[in-house]
């Protein structure tokens, strides 16, 4: 992390294991605030548990609230109802915001209510010690799939693109330009709007699936990564296993 | 005076308990709401979401309780006076955050119009299956206030005391009223010069820690500067998680708990009658105190010397006067609509005769049920 972002954390030592993609993430919501001049201490910084809850607290020097797990949203949409002055952020993980939190999310979009919601997806949960979730790829062995995830991952950006949220993006922390980006819009965007980060867990992903290093997961997630534009030309057979990356609303790509 | 157009005329109303609830959270300075329908607190609900257009009130639908508790204590830090109803299934789905809210001492009211249980139970019924679930429902140890309204008149004004314990001692409040209350209507006045208790706030302080004598600190709000770290893990007195002390831990919770138990004899309130020369005492709460008094009266005019005690406040429970007249009086009858939670509760402080009296047909217990259990006493 270069130093000038330092004015915007606490001086705590990290919580992410080495070779984490939660850092990039942590650096590019940083850049955007910054690049923005937002003043931090309007910003409310919602978290849920998990390991993409760590992300804001105790790390962001602003206000943070770190809910029980799978609330994130509901009491990030009882500050902002009652203060709509506050920039409220919501940064967590994929199994926090959708699988546990899931409607939450749902009806935050059909609210349209005015928060960022930031999902760190390192396709499985982290912190418990690397369990399938939603958003773990198929075939991909976790602590609870040991013969393989039967399952394809659940796709949450064309289900809130179509829902009707202001902004929907997808982008891995291996395009941190792209995401830096996206977040500015997102914190411009008034209204409901919403980034999947995707992320790498060496620790409990890598490890279980022939990823040695963190790099091997980097390369790993780069790999499956395609524009929107190249996946118009895929048929539905091809993009199966493909982490689609793009906006998927304001008919970006 | 000039009238807000909020607040009601001061003067004699015909509510329901449920209609005087809502009437006490805008008198008290409720201005967020967020909530779940559920039989039978769902009036309360209603009549916030027209009432709040009037007094500038944040109310939101939520997609559930889970949601609905959440919403309740992020409002609460962004300086609202929250509040939420619900019955047994939505009270049982709150009761994870409530466990939060305890831990990050937020001050919210929690009112649970209870009905019979156990599950979805009898929907439009009463009870009182509740009140260990509200001491006990979240894991963890901890203490509450929790407050049991007999009458319309009551409700209205538990609901503004429970505000300003709420916000005095920074902890979740429940009002524990039944579904016999809640659809009870009877006369019930508003009164003049509410006296209405703010959270302390001293910016700079530590918002998790005090030394003062009262265990309770100040509380800031977000977007004041203070970089506020709230968390349900264990935390120092400036929010940072301490996961591993045992010292912090200790203190932490040691805390939480004395802040409510240390200051019991200025929370707890009970009324009492013709407890001189009684040799029986009836222990009554709620709708079923009603019958209780009215069965005393009764038996009393046959010449039973039975005195009663009614706990106006359940947790912290009433320990001491309990105490002090089970020291006197040898048996004690306790009917309640649950199988005996307040009645185990009196078996802890008195060494006499307590009889528990326990109907959940979801019926309210009716006065000639008690002075025939009484009878049978001998």
């Amino acid at each position: 992390m270069a130093r000038d972002m330092e004015k915007y954390l606490r001086n705590r030592p990290t919580q992410f294991c080495a070779g984490c993609g939660h850092g990039i993430l942590l650096g590019a919501i940083l850049r955007a605030i910054d690049e923005l001049g937002i003043d931090i201490d309007g910003m409310l910084f919602v978290s849920g548990i998990g390991c993409g809850g760590w992300i804001p607290s105790p790390n962001f020097n602003g206000d943070t609230l770190h809910t029980p797990h799978g609330r994130a949203i509901a009491f990030a949409t009882g500050a902002k109802m009652f203060n709509p002055k506050l920039k409220v952020m919501v940064i967590s993980g994929d199994g926090d915001l959708m699988d546990i939190g899931g409607n939450h999310l749902l009806h935050a979009v059909w609210r349209d209510i005015d928060l960022t919601v930031v999902c760190a997806n390192n396709m499985l949960y982290g912190q418990t010690g690397g369990q399938v979730c939603m958003t773990t790829p198929k075939d991909a062995f976790t602590q609870t799939t040991t013969q393989g995830n039967p399952y394809y991952p659940f796709n949450i950006c064309e289900v809130l693109a179509v829902a009707g949220a202001s902004y929907v993006a997808r982008y891995a922390v291996t395009q941190p330009f792209q995401l830096i980006r996206s977040i500015k819009k997102a914190l411009q965007t008034t209204g409901f709007s919403f980034i999947e980060a995707v992320s790498t867990c060496p620790t409990q992903f890598g490890r279980r699936n022939q990823l040695d290093t963190p790099s091997d997961m980097l390369k790993f997630l780069r790999g499956k990564c395609i524009t929107r534009k190249k996946a118009a030309s895929l048929s539905k057979e091809e993009l199966k296993g493909k982490i689609v990356t793009g906006e998927f609303t304001d008919g970006g790509d | 005076m000039v009238l807000k157009k909020s607040m009601l005329p001061t003067g004699t109303y015909y509510f329901s308990g449920n209609e005087a609830i809502t009437e006490g959270a805008i008198a008290a300075g409720c201005n967020y709401y967020g909530g779940y329908p559920i039989t039978p607190s769902t009036e309360i609900m209603e009549r916030v979401s027209v009432r709040f257009i009037d007094t500038g009130g944040v109310f939101v639908q939520m997609e559930d309780e889970l949601g609905a508790i959440g919403s309740v204590i992020g409002a609460s830090w962004a300086g609202a006076k929250a509040m939420t109803a619900t019955s047994g299934p939505g009270f049982s789905l709150m009761q994870e955050s409530i466990g939060y809210a305890v831990m990050t001492e937020t001050p919210l009211v929690i009112v649970n119009v209870q009905r019979t249980g156990p599950s979805t139970g009898q929907a439009t019924r009463v009870g009182s299956g509740d009140i260990m679930q509200a001491k006990w429902g979240s894991h963890g140890d901890y203490q509450i206030i929790a407050l049991c309204p007999w009458s319309v008149q009551e409700a209205y004004d538990q609901t503004i005391q429970a505000f300003n314990l709420a916000e005095k001692y920074r902890v979740p409040v429940f009002l524990l009223a039944e579904e016999a209350i809640g659809h009870l209507r009877e006369r019930m006045e508003t009164r003049e010069n509410i006296e209405i208790f703010n959270r302390k706030k001293n910016l700079g302080a530590a918002p998790f820690g005090t030394e003062e004598s009262d265990g309770v600190p100040p509380m800031p709000i977000f977007g004041e500067g203070e970089k506020l770290l709230i968390t349900g893990s264990t935390h120092d007195e400036y929010g940072f998680r301490q996961v591993s002390s045992p010292m912090v831990q200790e203190k932490l919770t040691s805390r939480l708990n004395n802040k409510i138990l240390n200051s019991r004899e200025k929370i707890v309130e009970y009324e009492v009658y013709h407890i001189e020369e009684a040799d029986l005492l009836i222990v009554s709460y709620g709708f079923t105190a009603r019958s209780a008094l009215f069965a005393l009266e009764q038996l009393r005019q046959e010449g039973k010397k039975i005195g009663m005690l009614r706990l106006k406040t359940l947790w912290p429970f009433a320990d001491k006067i309990v105490k002090d007249i089970g020291a006197k009086i040898k048996k004690i009858f306790v009917p309640e609509m649950n199988r005996g939670q307040i009645a185990g509760e009196v078996m802890k402080y008195v060494c006499g005769d307590v009889v528990s009296y326990g109907q959940t047909n979801g019926e309210v217990i009716h006065p000639e049920t008690i002075v025939e259990q009484i009878r049978r006493l001998g």
